[in-house]
């Protein structure tokens, strides 16, 4: 979007994958190479982190507004997802890391539509993969611990209740879709949802920027059409960061469950 | 955008959309490590406790509820108890009052009839024996004063007491019965 703004003046910006890969501003080369969008996650990191740390330490029994929003979200988590999916009974072992973990997508999904950052932290592959190997880590954990290594493997791999041969293809397939494509797909999933919002976003308030200010003078009218069109993606933004931050822990959730209760 | 076409742009293309640079991954695990650190360790924590502390407040609150709906009905129960003793007790009191009043009503009453009548009697008595006095009195009187008018009339001196007292008496006998005899033709 910055790139949009620049001011170049060179006719229609089209929106590439360049957005996402800027050039570094410190330690470039090193493990520690920090570029623009390192920037935003740090940014969202810190305010995530200073909304809560600032409400938890004027909590008080009866709630403000500020701790009332907090719980409204916490409660979500707890109840929507944790409890309704894994159940109540081994549910207040994992709704912090799960509650955490919808935290910290949504921070990182929300700054594709705030001002001036206007890009996602998790628009970038690393963040995804992060959070897709806690999640992965999560449920093989979980499984280890309700049903032993042994058993964890057995009631994941081999799915009791068919005849023996047909594990012959079944345990491949379970192989694949549970220790390789769950994690692949949660991190694929976040990652493309949040490019494809960005890239729309991008054409509809570069078509604007271009319409209203270089384009000849018939087609300004249509500048209105694609600036419309950017807020109503701008509002449908906010709402694919919430969903996408719900799917990811939603899913999250099935996995340690299905870990948690054997076949 | 399906996915081939985003596998192939990180294959021979600049971006490498599915391939994580090190230090991507680096300030990611960063990122998330601050965030899970001062979330997990400090704000989750107190929320969970104020949330906890919230719900065993809410039960007691119930608890105290129900313990101070019984108690209201305990003491509602006793209070009825209690009227009902004490309407009991006061219908029992009333009673005996009447009765006792009865009783001494009944004997005042019969106290005062016996009372009555031996006044009654006694009057009754004098009255007789004043009569009687009246009568012994009248006589001698009538007698003597009878005498001498009729001495005085016949001239004849009636002296001796025996005669006198015979004569008088046959007087008296005789005006007796013709007092007698007039009473009885009217």
């Amino acid at each position: 979007m910055l790139a949009a703004g620049d001011g170049e003046g060179g006719g229609f910006h089209t929106p590439t994958l360049a957005d996402f890969f800027p050039p570094a501003i410190f330690f470039e080369g090193t493990p520690f190479e920090f570029n623009r969008i390192t920037l935003v996650r740090v940014l969202a990191t810190f305010v995530l982190v200073t909304v809560f740390v600032l409400v938890a330490r004027r909590a008080t029994l009866v709630p403000g507004r500020a701790q009332g929003a907090i719980e409204l979200v916490l409660d979500f988590v707890r109840v929507n997802i944790v409890e309704e999916i894994i159940g109540k009974k081994t549910a207040r072992r994992h709704t912090p890391l799960l509650t955490i973990m919808f935290l910290a997508i949504f921070a990182m999904n929300i700054t594709g539509i705030v001002p001036a950052l206007n890009i996602a932290g998790s628009g970038v592959i690393g963040f995804p993969i992060v959070m897709a190997v806690i999640a992965y880590g999560a449920f093989i954990i979980a499984g280890v611990r309700a049903q032993g290594g042994l058993g964890y493997l057995r009631s994941a791999l081999f799915p009791p209740g068919v005849p023996w041969p047909i594990y012959i293809i079944l345990t491949p397939i379970e192989i694949i879709s549970t220790f390789v494509l769950r994690p692949a797909t949660l991190a694929i999933r976040l990652l493309v949802n949040m490019v494809a919002g960005h890239l729309l976003l991008v054409l509809c308030f570069a078509a604007t920027h271009f319409l209203f200010l270089e384009a000849a003078a018939a087609f300004k009218a249509i500048g209105v059409v694609t600036l419309a069109a950017g807020f109503a993606f701008t509002v449908f933004e906010i709402f694919i960061a919430i969903l996408q931050a719900y799917i990811f822990v939603l899913l999250t959730a099935v996995y340690i469950n299905l870990s948690e209760e054997a076949h | 955008m399906d996915a081939t076409t985003i596998l192939a742009a990180t294959v021979d293309g600049t971006y490498p959309l599915l391939r994580p640079a090190t230090y991507d991954i680096v300030w990611s695990a960063v990122c998330f490590a601050i965030i899970a650190f001062a979330l997990g360790k400090y704000a989750l924590p107190v929320f969970t406790k104020i949330l906890d502390e919230r719900t065993a407040k809410i039960e007691a609150g119930l608890n105290f509820a129900d313990e101070a709906k019984a108690m209201a009905e305990t003491a509602a129960v006793e209070q009825e108890q209690l009227l009902r003793e004490a309407r009991a007790e006061a219908a029992h009191v009333r009673d005996s009052a009447r009765n006792e009043a009865t009783a001494i009503v009944a004997e005042a009453r019969a106290k005062a009839a016996a009372e009555a009548e031996r006044v009654l009697e006694a009057a009754q008595r004098q009255i007789d024996a004043e009569r009687q006095a009246a009568a012994v009195t009248l006589r001698a009187d009538v007698g003597t004063l009878a005498t001498e008018l009729a001495s005085k009339i016949v001239g004849e001196s009636l002296e001796d007491v025996a005669r006198q007292s015979r004569v008088v008496d046959r007087f008296l006998d005789e005006l007796e019965a013709s007092a007698l005899t007039t009473a009885k033709e009217k």
